[in-house]
């Protein structure tokens, strides 16, 4: 189980090679990854900037993962969120999850998006033509996140 | 020179802009000993910080790095992060 807040871009492909590397256990990946839009709100996005809280980051994400390993029967996870500046179609984020049938890999994949959309301390400023703008939180995120307790 | 009674506060994102600057050594009153009682010492400065920090606005406050609420303990030493909802992945 690994956690990473990086500038840099990720490789998929690697990444997944080697999270499940010499696990022969695994019969199952899921992997989800969030990128930039080139619009949001009907405004032009050109760049877009990611800031976290160092410190309460890594422990966010970790406490998420965590959580998820206890709901469902898997065997590993990663999560790479990028920080800086950012440019349309470029990647932000990276989930991935090995266990052993789809259903808990899907399951679990899910579950530390939405989390993480609502509990880690990442921030999203979007340079427009019109301006630079702060992304405002959705409500749609938070009920989300609120499906997973109910389903508790 | 810290003093015995130093708190340490982070401003972040949208925030960190609004009261202008990153954060603060804050020295905490007798009577303040949880996030409500801060918040309002705070919001007691008044312009940006009473209307950031006005009761029904959306912030959250983390005390030493895990996510609070207004009853939360505050004491000496804490680092205190107030910053808006979160925004990534």
């Amino acid at each position: 189980m690994a956690v990473r807040v990086q500038h840099e871009d990720f490789d998929i492909a690697r990444e997944t090679a080697a999270l499940r590397a010499n696990d022969p256990r695994v019969g199952a990946v899921a992997l989800f990854v969030g990128t930039v839009r080139e619009l949001n709100d009907a405004r032009a996005v050109t760049t877009m900037t990611l800031e976290h809280y160092p410190g309460m980051t890594e422990k966010a994400l970790e406490a998420i993962v965590a959580e998820a390993r206890e709901r469902w029967d898997i065997y590993d996870a990663l999560v790479i969120h990028r920080v800086g500046e950012l440019k349309p179609m470029d990647q932000i984020v990276l989930v991935a999850i090995t266990s052993a049938h789809r259903g808990e890999a899907f399951a679990a994949c899910q579950f530390i998006m939405d989390y993480l959309k609502t509990r880690a301390p990442f921030w999203k400023k979007e340079q427009t033509p019109q301006g630079a703008r702060w992304v405002d939180a959705r409500a749609s995120d938070d009920e989300a996140a609120q499906r997973w307790a109910s389903e508790r | 020179m810290a003093s015995a009674r130093t708190v340490q506060l982070v401003y972040l994102a949208r925030l960190r802009e609004r009261f202008g600057k990153s954060g603060e050594s804050y020295e905490l009153p007798e009577h303040v000993n949880s996030v409500a009682a801060l918040m309002r010492e705070l919001a007691s400065r008044g312009d940006a910080w009473a209307h950031e920090l006005a009761p029904g606005r959306a912030f959250r406050v983390a005390v030493n790095h895990a996510v609070a609420h207004p009853d939360t303990p505050v004491a000496p030493g804490d680092e205190v992060a107030i910053f808006p909802p979160v925004t990534g992945g």
